[in-house]
């Protein structure tokens, strides 16, 4: 088990390493000039941008340039603006120039908005999505099946960003019943159990759009998964030895039907961790999605590069928490 | 309750139809037979026969939604037909018990042995875990698992094929039923294994004196194991009768076409297999009068297309006694001794 | 029977010189640790020195349980798989180590049935193409003449020549296996490796389609090395049977010989645990020969003989000498220090070794 992490985590790295070299190449020599931006349109003369291309050591040959961003994430790097000096400390993801901050801090600020998104609409879209799906697949062929089906599809059919703005729209502003949506930290000034609630307040409705919406393809899937189940001779097994019709169903079939849900709940939930662009756009919601547009408007290529590195970090982890978590449901895979 | 005299399992009359898109399944049609306690019932037929789907309807394991089930299927006296649910549950797993053709997939993956054995304990006796537990390891060591206080606590996929057929003994027999139905128990075994398995068989049947009911394609493991055979083709009986009888004087052309069909270990190696001509029938569109008569290369004998328009009725054959043959052919005694006998030896 | 066949095939030219010869072919599978490094830690010896000889025109059976290395042979001859050593000759040309470019003109001349009519035809190709790839790889008719050379082998296996357009899931089982074996035939082989043929098909089906092979090893004149578990089976279709177990061949010789005076314990024991269907003329289960314990792991298989660890003759000697394989009379060859014909003593000699081996796991 060990030794299978140790490679798994050295391979893992050599994709980060990987991607790391593809974002460089994209970002820094690519037609985007980030000095250009800097510099700005009005006042830009030739001088400065030719000071701001030397503080960013874009002057340097790109192989340099790309060893200097490399090793700031291991061991953080001092950079020079203008006759400032300005510290990224490891890891180094780079340096806002616009903001001003370096943007491991402005990920950290992010973080927690969009983790609390991930977390809340991940509990609903999987109990949801699972609860319906197996219902559907114990009741297959009756009419409750097929309006569950028929739902979840029509559902998951619409355009999500037209659904979330209306859900906002309608609920939040015209109707009012989640009025204060916005993030509130978790672990605020105020006690606990007060933060908490307005935590939740804050974001129940992006919760309850995103997770209802991700839900019907894990309804969909569960669904599938638990039809396939409730056919295996195991089941039937369990069924001749006379369990109720519940033992029967949630222990053996569906421990069975949530095998390869899981594979598809990690690589899920590693996606929403990396942003997720329009439920932060339309809930207001300052996380890393709405972080990473704002950068893309403003030409903040240090953010941009940071973000994709980091969502590449957390599908490349997700990926082994999931191999694990599998070998851990089914003993039949062994990691090694 | 009408019979005090009745025997042990009595099944009258079932008919299984599976209603499906194409059109109704029969895959069961008017099958009866009994069977006592301490004795074996071989049922030989082959792929969609009807030969698990009956065993099915005593387990009650078909979906009520998507099948429709008439006849009785009495044991000691109560029709399993008409109990509810509940009552159902209660008779799977400890009157009547069930082990399958393949072992590997029939145990869950992801619980071990001991926990699949001990939780059909549980299911019918109220007992503690660990109670249960003992009770598995009696059981994987009463089926000749070496060292089964430790394998209790092995996968599924740890024990090798004949270990995982013998763990599935061990669940089926652990609530000491009265009735076994062993559902093609050693096709998925190699032979030598097979031959333990059903040594296996016979020795707890000797030791409990439950009734067996061994589903199968083989006939020799119907000639080692059965008391009674009853053979089935398109959903029906189409002869039943003590083993012996059976298989020495078979009256049923289906009966010698399995016969001869096989290759066997002694007699003439390089003698012409004799097949049985074309396929088994469609169960949705099964052939009007005996429905072998597609297949049957004693149609001709008949007259006026009788095979063709009339269903034999099951009558007692030749030899007396309670051997049950469904044909039309008057003479069949006659036909096996010149014609079929000579090519099995 | 079978007399014309060999007859027609030329007896002259078979005596001399065999159409395929293995010679100590061996299959390791290596195993790789789980640690950090994944270094090789064992092999999976699953063919471990087998030697034989496929006279034209003849069939050799191989038998034995699974795990026995029959399968895995039959890929090393199609070199399906390729042999860690050991030689395969074809015609006199070693073929086990030719490249795949060099295995070319070879693969036209050995062919392949498999066990699984479900798994091994692409339901997405129709039966006519599934039959014509073989002859458009290896050109062996004109483009225009393919069709006619198409529907006259499905005619040759017993199918319908119209059908050629449909998909094998129109067809029954018997029937898909009738297609592969049409795919086999189609660019005329001199030898056909027939992995579990029957095994998959019912009683009935299972008869048409062993008669339907033995009418195509009469007409055509095809060797076959024949793998089967099914001990009647490879009697009713083979003269020359070998008899595997773990990797290797314990017992080999002229069908008679094996199946009637089987002087391996392994062997007697396969024979004996045959359910037979003459039983029931003497009622209830016949005294057999019993063997108890499972086969071991192919990976670290016992040493000396490989069968002793279940065999009630077993003496010190089988732990530390490997048994050769040593002829008896011609042609009859066994790997066991004790060779002799199974007597009564056998019986009841491996039936208290059974139950002392089961009184021993339950005093645990």
């Amino acid at each position: 088990m060990v030794g299978y992490l140790i490679r798994r985590i050295v391979a893992g790295i050599s994709v980060l390493f990987m991607v790391t070299v593809a974002t460089f190449t994209i970002f820094f020599l690519g037609p985007a000039d980030p000095a250009a931006a800097l510099c700005g349109s009005r006042n830009c003369s030739p001088e400065r941008y030719m000071a701001i291309k030397r503080s960013l050591g874009l002057d340097q040959p790109k192989v340099e340039q790309f060893f200097s961003f490399l090793g700031g994430i291991f061991a953080g790097r001092t950079l020079q603006s203008g006759g400032f000096v300005k510290e990224c400390p490891a890891p180094c993801f780079g340096y806002s120039f616009i903001q001003n901050r370096p943007v491991s801090v402005i990920l950290a600020e992010n973080l927690p908005v969009t983790v609390s998104i991930a977390l809340g609409a991940s509990v609903i879209m999987l109990t949801v999505g699972v609860l319906i799906g197996s219902y559907a697949a114990i009741n297959r062929g009756t009419t409750i099946d097929k309006a569950l089906v028929a739902m979840s599809l029509t559902l998951s059919s619409l355009p999500y960003y037209v659904l979330a703005l209306l859900a906002f729209l309608v609920l939040a502003v015209q109707l009012q019943i989640f009025p204060r949506t916005g993030y509130h930290p978790l672990l605020g000034d105020g006690p606990f159990f007060l933060d908490l609630l307005k935590w939740v307040q804050g974001l129940l409705l992006a919760w309850l759009v995103l997770g209802l919406v991700m839900s019907t393809s894990y309804a969909r899937f569960s669904r599938a998964s638990m039809i396939e189940a409730l056919g295996e001779d195991f089941v039937r097994t369990a069924r001749a030895k006379g369990l109720s019709p519940r033992r029967v169903q949630f222990r053996h079939a569906l421990r069975a039907a949530l095998a390869p849900v899981v594979t598809i709940f990690g690589l899920d939930l590693a996606g929403l961790m990396g942003g997720t662009i329009f439920t932060e756009r339309i809930f207001n919601l300052k996380g890393i999605g709405y972080m990473a547009v704002d950068a893309v408007f403003n030409l903040d290529l240090p953010i941009i590069m940071g973000t994709v590195l980091f969502a590449s970090i957390v599908i490349v982890a997700m990926n082994i928490i999931v191999d694990v978590a599998y070998s851990l449901i089914d003993p039949r895979v062994r990691l090694g | 309750m009408s019979g005090t005299q009745e025997p042990f399992l009595c099944v009258e009359d079932l008919t299984v139809k599976f209603p499906t898109a194409d059109g109704v399944v029969t895959a069961v049609n008017g099958l009866s037979y009994q069977l006592e306690l301490g004795k074996t019932l071989g049922i030989v037929g082959e792929s969609g026969s009807g030969k698990s789907v009956s065993s099915m309807a005593i387990m009650g394991l078909h979906d009520p939604r998507r099948t429709t089930i008439s006849g009785s299927i009495r044991v000691q006296g109560t029709d399993l037909l008409g109990v509810d649910d509940e009552r159902m549950r209660k008779f799977r797993g400890s009157v009547a018990a069930m082990i399958f053709q393949d072992p590997l997939t029939s145990l869950h993956p992801f619980f071990t042995v001991g926990d699949q054995i001990a939780e059909a304990y549980l299911a019918h006796h109220k007992a503690s875990k660990r109670e249960a537990r003992e009770r598995a390891i009696e059981m994987l060591d009463r089926v000749g698992i070496p060292q089964a206080s430790r394998r209790v606590d092995d996968y599924p996929h740890q024990f090798s094929g004949g270990m995982r057929q013998r763990a599935m003994i061990a669940m089926a027999l652990i609530n000491n039923p009265q009735l076994l139905i062993a559902d093609e128990p050693t096709t998925a075994l190699d032979v030598t294994v097979q031959a333990q398995i059903l040594d296996l068989l016979q020795d707890l049947q000797r030791e409990y004196g439950s009734a067996i009911i061994i589903i199968t394609h083989d006939l020799g493991v119907v000639a080692e194991m059965a008391d009674d055979v009853l053979v089935m083709y398109a959903g029906r009986c189409v002869e039943y009768g003590p083993c012996k009888q059976i298989l020495t004087h078979p009256e049923h052309p289906y009966t010698w076409g399995l016969l001869t069909s096989a290759p066997h270990l002694t007699g003439d190696p390089e003698q012409r297999l004799t097949p049985i001509k074309g396929t088994p029938p469609s169960l949705i569109h099964v052939p009007s009068g005996c429905p072998f008569h597609p297949r049957c290369p004693y149609m001709s004998q008949l007259p006026d297309d009788r095979c063709v328009e009339t269903l034999p009725e099951l009558r007692p054959g030749g030899q007396g006694g309670s051997h049950l043959v469904r044909c039309h052919l008057p003479n069949p005694d006659e036909i096996f001794v010149a014609e079929i006998q000579p090519r099995i030896g | 029977m079978a007399q014309p066949a060999t007859s027609t095939t030329g007896v002259a030219a078979s005596s001399t010189t065999p159409l395929l010869e293995v010679k100590d072919l061996v299959k390791h599978f290596p195993v790789r640790s789980a640690g950090l490094i994944r270094r090789v830690v064992g092999y999976v010896q699953a063919v471990d020195g087998v030697s034989f000889e496929v006279p034209p025109g003849q069939s050799l059976g191989l038998v034995g349980e699974s795990g026995c290395g029959k399968s895995t042979t039959g890929r090393l001859i199609t070199r399906l798989l390729d042999p860690t050593s050991g030689e395969i000759k074809f015609e006199g040309t070693d073929i086990a180590t030719l490249s795949q470019k060099e295995m070319l003109p070879f693969r036209r001349e050995i062919q392949i049935i498999f066990q699984d009519p479900y798994s091994s035809l692409n339901p997405r190709h129709t039966v006519g193409s599934i039959i014509a790839t073989p002859l458009r790889v290896h050109n062996i008719v004109p483009k225009k003449q393919i069709l006619s050379r198409v529907q006259e082998l499905l005619e040759v296996v017993g199918l319908n020549p119209e059908h050629y357009n449909r998909y094998p899931g129109e067809f029954s089982g018997g029937q898909r296996q009738r297609i592969g074996i049409a795919r086999a035939l189609a660019v005329r082989p001199k030898l056909i490796v027939a992995d579990e043929p029957v095994s998959a098909l019912d009683v009935s089906i299972q008869a048409q389609v062993m008669n339907l092979l033995g009418d195509l090893q009469k007409e055509f004149g095809i060797s076959f090395v024949f793998i089967a578990h099914d001990l009647a089976v490879v009697r009713h279709f083979c003269r020359q049977v070998a008899v595997m177990y773990l990797g290797k061949i314990v017992e080999i010789g002229d069908r008679d010989r094996v199946y009637e005076k089987p002087h391996h314990p392994y062997t007697q024991a396969l024979l004996s645990a045959v359910p037979d269907v003459r039983q029931a003329q003497v009622g209830g289960r016949r005294e057999r020969i019993r063997l108890f314990g499972d086969v071991p792991s192919p990976i670290d298989p016992p040493s000396g003989c490989r069968f002793r660890t279940r065999c009630w003759k077993a003496q010190d000697i089988c732990a530390t000498q490997e048994p050769p394989l040593q002829t008896l009379v011609n042609g009859h060859r066994v790997a066991c220090h004790f060779a002799a014909a199974p007597t009564q003593e056998d019986v009841e000699a491996s039936q208290s070794a059974a139950a002392a081996a089961a009184g021993g796991g339950s005093a645990q």
